[in-house]
């Protein structure tokens, strides 16, 4: 079947099968690869992207459903030059080690920061107790994600 | 110019791509042409093939072929042992795919290969597969029977006992005032890397070559055995390491899929790409861990030990991989830690069960014993009314002592020692840390609910495996230098800490290093990979020796250029220049190469100390870790950001180990956890309240860098330490702790039985 939709700012129309999920789709027909698989069952978090600004498990859902939406992956969070802020603080933190996890840390992060630029670490280890990480033992990441907040605060929402 | 980037926190460099999700992961390579691999895995635990049928499956559109023990000449190929290749346990090694019988839930049966994965699932179901079951081993106590045989050739399901001794245990027992037997067991889980396996593998037929995507670990090792099994020589394998979404001693040893893929590839002529999903992983990779101890302990009535024997079980599976043997190895040389124990005889036997296979997982052996001897000391301080802490100082090896010769292992293995280290500097900090002596007063108080405890205890953490590793330096076209090295990387950052050691052992600025690259067949002569925390001490060395190589030639090449003795030449940040200031930049010599090597038996052994205060609910059996410091003493530090990275991360593996992570098997052999939702890790949540100190005062006498391993001792202690805190708090309902992990539902089981 033919879908339509948005990502990362540019539309896009792929031909998937039904049963094809938006992490399959985004990896394999679009090759934006910084989207990782990790269980397929929706609890690793690692597939996570933004799906009309909301942290989705692009694992669980099919790339029909995607139709008509804006989805931002990893890759749509920075330009080609810079860091964001948030994934300068991962880079200053050490809130990562295998970088598996990370682009799904970081997408729901950024979720997380556009909505509740003042959470604070609880609200913070709530959130991101979907995403699991394997290396880091996740405080250098609750760090690198309140150490960003200020740059959320300043643009009023998020980038 | 003198740097001093060794020593530095620099932000690492693989994080520039990481971050943005351009790190390239082996299932992000699609090649044209590419055909899926789906794997056909056993769903009986101990049975013989009496049929497969694959005619079904090979009629759905996009299946293009089946590949079983039959298209295999000369039937499957057997996958060898890396470490401790013993006679012995010959006859348990694994064969690449089952084609007579099943031993395991999760044994490879047939190949798929399709145009999708999906496509390849879809046929899975299409393939007739009779099993006539088998009576299944599904612990060590029936493989002790005898009665069924995994292996009926041999006549027995015991492979090895591996025995440990130093002194005389028995007579030191017989003379001793005080004895102690205690039985416990650590559960059964694994090094789960958040990135599953994968293999991806390509066939030239026109030049005879094969490549072979997602190697991780040891890619030179696996090169030499896929050699033998496919028949080619060896350099016309290329090993490819792409980026590894975490290694912890499970990923990247050589699995069945490590011959069947690149089998698959040759046998189509096509590029064929594996990726394993979840629920394979939990039932395919390498499991860990499952051991008991019935271990007996000698003491003076002051606590001062005299003696540690016993006997221990570990289930290792259903074969024997390749560092199978590993974990049961070190129970048995590693029972005594940190401590003085004059007098050890212990042996430990190696069970094959039918679940899944077990390989090495971070700190191998060694958490296990850190809980089995920690727990014991706790256990015997109290009766002999010690004060623990004291019990500890007591026996704790001084730094006079050093190097330290420990229990000796056999059969096959050679005499060690431990390096280097004060054990009560590391203990005296924790406790500082922690404030111990001001929250002593907690222990066994009831708060607001909750019951507080406190626990400390002391660890080692062996290290930089030899015998040797190698590295090169090259010039590039710009005149910056490129390191190439068979160190490989798994997610700890080697790329930054070798080019931390590369820019100070040349005095270049850090950018001048540009490209580190690691992994590959193609980069070294040779290469040993990354396990046993060996890629700093060995590769590190290397990178020196090779250094001093390239200076060598670098000042030949300009004197040569220059008409002068090479003596005579100064090596600057970017140029050379002669007598007489005569300059000639590093780019004039693009291309200048030299190599180094390090070789090493000898092995390094950080140290230090864990306490932690904990807080037990005992109407719900939820353990809040109110506070946990690990103080660990690495040598000389390349990356103290880094390496607090590996200590924190290590710990919350192990607390995963204490608290969560358990594969658990139904007595028919099925594995009941074969999802994230059923195998517990932790999560950001669970353990916010972690602090470690890393400490840099006796660096390893053993390289050049006097670093030393220090990849894993986050995780050793930490079964011990908090079973230990949970005894403390819960003591006045008399609570012992001797099974792992701990989840709410034993300790409730604990205490209700004590209020009985």
């Amino acid at each position: 079947m033919s879908i339509k939709f948005e990502v990362n700012g540019k539309p896009v129309s792929v031909d998937v099968e039904a049963r094809t999920t938006l992490a399959d789709c985004l990896r394999h027909h679009l090759r934006l690869t910084g989207t990782h698989v990790g269980c397929e069952h929706g609890v690793c978090g690692a597939c996570t992207v933004l799906v009309d600004g909301d942290a989705v498990r692009s694992c669980l859902m099919l790339a029909a459903q995607a139709e008509g939406s804006k989805v931002v992956t990893i890759e749509g969070l920075s330009n080609d030059e810079s860091l964001t802020p948030l994934q300068a603080s991962f880079r200053k933190h050490h809130a990562l080690q295998c970088g598996f996890c990370t682009p799904g840390m970081i997408t729901t992060a950024h979720a997380l920061l556009s909505e509740e630029p003042d959470c604070d670490a609880d609200r913070v280890r709530e959130v991101l107790s979907g995403n699991i990480c394997r290396c880091t033992g996740y405080i250098s990441i609750v760090d690198a994600v309140l150490d960003a907040r200020a740059a959320y605060k300043k643009r009023d929402g998020g980038p | 110019m003198k740097n001093a980037f060794i020593g530095s926190a620099i932000e690492r460099r693989e994080d520039l791509r990481f971050v943005r999700g351009r790190g390239q992961y082996v299932d992000d390579l699609s090649p044209d042409g590419l055909l899926y691999a789906v794997i056909l895995r056993s769903s009986v635990a101990h049975g013989r093939i009496v049929s497969l049928d694959a005619s079904g499956a090979l009629k759905v559109p996009g299946v293009h072929a089946v590949i079983t023990g039959k298209d295999m000449p000369g039937g499957p190929p057997i996958i060898p042992m890396r470490l401790q290749p013993l006679p012995e346990f010959k006859p348990f090694e694994q064969p690449v795919i089952a084609d007579k019988k099943v031993r395991y839930v999760g044994e490879p049966m047939a190949v798929v290969l399709a145009t999708s994965a999906a496509i390849g699932e879809d046929a899975l179901e299409a393939i007739e597969v009779e099993i006539e079951p088998l009576p299944p081993v599904a612990d060590w106590r029936t493989a002790q029977r005898d009665e069924a045989l995994l292996f009926d050739q041999q006549g027995t399901n015991r492979s090895l006992t591996f025995n440990a001794v130093r002194g005389d245990a028995d007579a030191a027992f017989r003379k001793a005032p005080y004895v102690r037997r205690e039985r416990f067991r650590v559960q059964r889980h694994f090094g789960l890397t958040m990135e599953p396996r994968g293999v991806m593998a390509e066939w030239n037929a026109a030049t005879g070559r094969l490549t072979v995507y997602g190697a991780a670990k040891v890619p030179f090792f696996n090169r030499r055995i896929l050699a033998k099994q496919i028949g080619l020589p060896e350099n016309t394998i290329e090993m490819v390491e792409n980026d590894v979404g975490g290694g912890f001693g499970a990923r990247g040893e050589f699995y069945p899929e490590d011959f069947l893929i690149p089998f698959s590839a040759r046998h189509v002529g096509r590029p064929v790409k594996w990726i394993e999903d979840r629920r394979e992983n939990l039932m395919a990779m390498n499991h860990a861990r499952e051991a008991e101890v019935e271990v007996e302990i000698a003491c003076e009535r002051d606590g001062t030990i005299l003696a540690l024997r016993g006997h221990a079980q570990v289930d290792v599976g259903a074969y024997m991989r390749t560092n199978g043997a590993v974990g049961a190895r070190n129970v048995a040389q590693f029972m005594a830690g940190p401590y003085r124990i004059p007098n050890v005889k212990l042996d430990v036997s190696l069970w094959m069960t039918n679940k899944t296979p077990v390989g090495t997982y971070r700190g191998p052996g060694r958490f296990e014993t850190d809980f089995f001897r920690e727990r014991l000391f706790d256990i015997v301080a109290q009766e002999l009314g010690l004060d623990r802490v004291e019990f500890r100082r007591r026996n704790l090896l001084a730094s006079s002592e050093m190097p330290y010769p420990i229990a000796t292992i056999t059969p096959y293995e050679h005499k060690d020692e431990y390096d280097s280290g004060d054990y009560q500097v590391t203990l005296n900090r924790c406790l500082e840390e922690i404030r111990w002596s001001e929250k002593s007063k907690l222990q066994g108080k009831l708060l607001d609910g909750r019951y507080h405890g406190l626990a400390v205890g002391c660890f080692i953490e062996g290290g930089a495996a030899g015998p040797k590793e190698t590295a090169r330096l090259a010039i590039n076209e710009d005149g910056s230098i490129s390191v190439f090295i068979g160190s490989s990387a798994v997610g700890q950052g080697v790329e930054t800490v070798f080019a931390q050691i590369a820019a100070d052992a040349l005095e270049v600025p850090i950018d001048r290093i540009r490209g580190v690259f690691h992994g590959s067949t193609a980069y070294v002569s040779d290469g040993y990979g990354a396990y046993h925390s060996r890629s700093v001490v060995m590769g590190g060395s290397a990178l020196l020796d090779a250094a001093k190589n390239f200076q060598d030639a670098l000042r030949a090449a300009a004197a040569k250029r220059l008409g002068c003795n090479a003596a005579a030449i100064e090596i600057g940040e970017d140029s050379v220049k002669g007598p007489g200031g005569k300059a000639l930049p590093f780019a004039e010599f693009a291309g200048l190469s030299a190599e180094g090597a390090f070789l090493n038996k000898k092995h390094t052994y950080s140290y230090g100390a864990q306490a932690a205060h904990v807080a037990v609910d005992p109407k719900i059996g939820h353990v809040e870790i109110v506070d946990y410091v690990v103080v660990q003493d690495a040598g000389r530090i390349i990356n103290p950001m880094t390496l607090r990275g590996q200590v924190i991360g290590s710990l919350v593996q192990g607390l995963g180990g204490a608290f969560l992570e358990h594969l658990v098997y139904d007595e028919h052999g099925q594995l009941l956890t074969g999802s994230l939702a059923d195998y517990l890790l932790p999560t950001a949540s669970d353990f916010p309240n972690l602090r470690c100190v890393t400490m840099d005062m006796y660096p390893s006498p053993i390289n050049p860098l006097g670093a030393k391993g220090a990849g894993e001792g986050g995780l050793i202690a930490a079964g011990g330490v908090v079973a230990n805190a949970v005894a403390n708090a819960l003591q006045s309902f008399g609570v012992n702790p001797r099974e792992l992990p701990l989840t709410p539902a034993r300790i409730w089981e604990m205490v209700q039985s004590a209020r009985k």
